[in-house]
């Protein structure tokens, strides 16, 4: 059985991209065939933060317009065995996804043997956001602790309950998960950020990991590797539970607590929680 | 600068302002359904097909909501009919008695104007 995730948020730069990145390939490595399909036509990026920008031959829509077979458009990923990208295109025909062909490109992907499709949604309410949740039949929504973010997912919320495919036939409704992106568990004991209790507690749906604030992400997305194919990082760490809870592990949720930082660095400020607390 | 984000601590406790801001937005926009059954699209569809058998109208013009009103929810369904109906013929099927009154305008009734907000 094929899983059709939407990785959306409503507002930009929360971490959508990122998010489908690191999702994409941990499902990949954890040996489940995964596709990662950029509806953010016009602009596109997920293929830079994957690192697959020069091999890009043809693209979303040239699938649906029927120029290009799928099988051409897709790139395969060279780290991971089980891991395909869909970019976009850069074309700025708004009207060039069409839900029919959007709706075919799925099937194919579902027939072709395909564990997951991850979409990475544009942002904002828009047509391509929409389409990217069409067919979904789960939800990541990606969500900074910070009001406009977590209003917008709100909205979302409300489109995942209306405008799809599931919500359309009246079969069971899709799915929502809540990501905390860019979380700083130092600035909530601050009591300067939004807890996570205070978002799930908002907007009422299952916390699905919390990712926190980390330089290795940027690093990541500079260099075009998932963060999670480095675990070092708490970030890579916080995604990789994110992806074995996605897939039935139950795990706590880690990195909610400030680091305790000794005498020195909190006078002279430096270490990791200071570099991003600015 | 660790020294400074010591004495500036309690200073930038804004979360609490955020949190209460924002449980009044949510609750207000009410995005979701919030509890709203999942058959509430295709009950749509199949009200508008029994409807479309009496008057011409169309799915734009049905609205169907679960809202609260205190402790019970209210089903409310609201048709908008052709504006041209009155100029067409007389109805080919006995019309029955609407369920519920008939609002003038429900879409500028659902929204509360800016001066509410």
């Amino acid at each position: 059985m094929s899983k059709v995730i939407v990785v959306t948020s409503g507002k930009g730069g929360v971490g959508k991209t990122t998010t489908s990145a690191n999702l994409a390939a941990g499902l990949a490595s954890l040996g489940f065939r995964t596709v990662a399909i950029d509806f953010d036509v016009g602009l596109r990026n997920l293929d830079l933060v994957m690192g697959c920008e020069r091999r890009v031959v043809y693209d979303f829509v040239n699938v649906i317009r029927g120029e290009a077979s799928l099988r051409q458009a897709v790139i395969k990923d060279k780290r991971l065995e089980n891991l395909y990208v869909l970019p976009a295109s850069q074309t700025r025909d708004k009207d060039a996804l069409t839900q029919e062909g959007v709706g075919k490109v799925i099937e194919e992907f579902k027939n072709s043997g395909f564990d997951y499709i991850v979409c990475d949604s544009p942002a904002g309410i828009e047509w391509g956001a929409q389409m990217a949740m069409y067919y979904a039949d789960e939800a990541v929504v990606v969500t900074n602790p910070e009001v406009s973010s977590v209003r917008d997912s709100d909205r979302i919320l409300g489109l995942l309950d209306a405008k799809t495919y599931r919500a359309e036939q009246g079969m069971d409704p899709i799915k929502a998960h809540l990501l905390l992106t860019r979380y700083s568990p130092s600035r909530v004991a601050k009591g300067e950020m939004l807890s996570y209790k205070d978002v799930v507690e908002l907007l009422g749906i299952p916390l699905v990991g919390v990712i926190p604030e980390s330089a290795a992400v940027l690093s990541a997305s500079n260099a075009g590797a998932p963060v999670i194919l480095d675990p070092t990082s708490e970030a890579a760490q916080a995604y990789l539970d994110l992806v074995r809870r996605f897939v039935g592990e139950e795990l706590p949720h880690r990195f909610l607590e400030p680091v305790k930082r000794s005498f020195f660095s909190r006078i002279f400020g430096g270490g990791q929680e200071a570099a991003y607390a600015g | 600068m660790g020294f400074l984000d010591y004495l500036l601590k309690s200073r930038n406790a804004t979360a609490s302002v955020a949190k209460e801001r924002l449980s009044i937005i949510v609750a207000r926009e009410g995005a979701r359904g919030n509890g709203a059954p999942h058959y509430l699209p295709q009950l749509k569809q199949e009200l508008l097909q029994v409807l479309a058998k009496y008057e011409k109208i169309d799915l734009e013009q049905v609205t169907v909501n679960v809202e609260k009103d205190g402790d019970t929810d209210v089903l409310e369904l609201n048709v908008v009919l052709s504006p041209e109906r009155t100029a067409q013929r007389a109805p080919v099927a006995p019309r029955p008695q609407p369920a519920m009154p008939r609002r003038a305008a429900p879409k500028a009734e659902a929204q509360p104007g800016w001066w509410e907000r």
